[in-house]
């Protein structure tokens, strides 16, 4: 017999919302399922199990805040275990001895979000329309949405709502707060350095130019696999950039999982990371890449996802500054920035030619790594970007 | 399709790929990029959606030309003419 909790989804993260239950009472959840949608500052996240078993009970209904670390859901192996749902609680103070109904069509919806298409059973709106709906106190259940798959978009609430169109932005108050936390907590505790590196990337851009020009549209690559790639890479050599540092101090990771910083739409952002990153293929980490980015981008992304990240990658280069000069993000203790690429003059032999170059950056934990090995770190991100074909 | 039918396509794939967008305001010269907030895998989404709902082969030397609604309908009408 387990209790799912709520999990914390980030450092400065108090409760969080139940948005729905993507499982109900008798299912049977294995670990890495995904039972339930939470909202947080950082918006949806799909919450995953990491105990199997069937669900004996729910403890909590959709829309209640709940604070971490309380108790969500009981799961067990079901032996004497009473698994029909009784009389739903309305007290959030009795909900932890009473069971809770199942959500409405359980069945069919869960059925729906397994084998057809996930994101269209359940009531779906963005994280900035959600959080414009709880502001204003309207209904999302009675609302009909305008976007992809009738999604309930932030018009669409601010139409429901009679608010003017001067007004249509998210309130970034929560994010705003989470991210002021966390960063201030970072530039407050760890003893940030930081180093830049400017170079020639015209070897990996010529690379990818042959790789994409002899396949469709949907099997090319971007860069930012490549750079993903030869960061992961990099860390098998640099153990003490790789890894979180707590209360029992730093912990190297074996395995690389690569986190990066999105911007979500509607505000803020979330660095969810991809496992294993320097395990995989390119092709398998760009397929990879789209799917985060896409789910990140709508604020829909696993609470694993944001914890498993051992280094995080910063790419503000996108937006076209020449670098970024990034913090770290607790418990880790380094970051990685990519600046645009962008054509400058450039010594070559004794001349002067005209290079693709971008500037790579890092923050270190100067609790836990140094900028000697540091500055060896970026050149040897930079010797792995040289030989593409290696990555 | 005419340019105008190809155009609502684009504005169609690029709400899909960009649910809080309205690329319907946007003038045809424009830089997606820019004006929408767009980034490099938006970019790489709509041109894989293209190739898709028109079934053409959209070479990567051209993927600069999608990064404006008029560049995109431009090199479709070059090229789907039937």
């Amino acid at each position: 017999m387990g209790v799912f909790t709520m999990p914390s989804l980030g450092a400065d993260m108090e409760a969080g919302t139940l948005v729905e239950w993507l499982k109900a009472p008798g299912d049977d959840v294995e670990h890495g399922d995904i039972i339930a949608v939470v909202e947080t500052d950082k918006g949806a996240i799909e919450v995953e199990v990491f105990e199997g078993g069937p669900i004996t009970e729910l403890l909590v209904e959709p829309g209640s805040k709940v604070p971490v670390g309380s108790a969500m859901a009981r799961i067990g192996d079901g032996e004497g275990e009473d698994t029909s749902p009784a009389e739903p609680s309305t007290s959030p103070g009795e909900a932890r001895h009473a069971h809770v109904a199942p959500a409405p069509a359980p069945a069919a919806q869960i059925v729906a979000r397994e084998t057809v298409e996930p994101r269209t059973a359940g009531l779906r709106a963005s994280p900035a329309a959600r959080k414009r709906a709880e502001d204003l106190t309207i209904d999302l259940s009675g609302l009909v949405g305008s976007g992809p798959s009738g999604a309930i978009l932030l018009e669409d609430v601010e139409a429901a709502g009679s608010v003017p169109a001067e007004t249509r932005t998210p309130d970034p108050e929560p994010m705003r707060r989470a991210i002021a936390a966390a960063m201030t907590r970072s530039k407050r505790d760890i003893p940030h350095y930081y180093l830049s590196h400017r170079f020639d990337i015209s070897a990996g851009i010529d690379w990818i130019d042959d790789y994409n020009a002899v396949r469709s549209a949907p099997d090319r690559l971007l860069l930012g696999v490549l750079l993903t790639k030869a960061v992961a890479l990099a860390m098998r050599e640099f153990p003490e950039f790789n890894g979180h540092n707590d209360a029992t101090g730093f912990s190297s990771s074996a395995d690389v999982h690569v986190g990066n910083a999105i911007a979500i739409r509607g505000g803020g952002l979330a660095a969810p990371a991809i496992r294993n990153t320097d395990r995989l293929t390119l092709p398998d980490l760009m397929i990879r890449f789209r799917d985060l980015i896409a789910r990140t981008k709508g604020g829909q992304f696993r609470s694993s996802e944001i914890s498993d990240a051992t280094i995080t990658i910063s790419s503000l280069g996108e937006r076209g500054v020449e670098s970024v000069l990034p913090i770290i993000y607790p418990p880790q203790v380094a970051i990685i920035g990519f600046g645009s690429v962008a054509n400058a003059p450039w010594p070559v032999g004794d001349a002067l030619a005209v290079r693709p170059v971008i500037t790579a950056t890092l923050a270190g934990d100067h609790r836990v790594n140094d900028g000697h090995r540091g500055a060896l770190l970026l050149r040897r991100i930079e010797d792995l970007l040289v030989i593409p074909e290696n990555l | 399709m005419n340019a105008q039918q190809i155009r609502d396509a684009l504005i169609e794939e690029v709400e899909t790929i960009a649910p809080d967008v309205a690329p319907v305001a946007i003038g045809d010269d424009e830089d997606m990029r820019d004006a929408l907030d767009l980034d490099s895998m938006d970019i790489f989404n709509l041109i894989a959606a293209i190739h898709q709902r028109f079934g053409v082969e959209i070479p990567d030397a051209d993927a600069h030309r999608f990064v404006t609604l008029g560049g995109a309908i431009g090199w479709i009408v070059e090229h789907t003419k039937a």
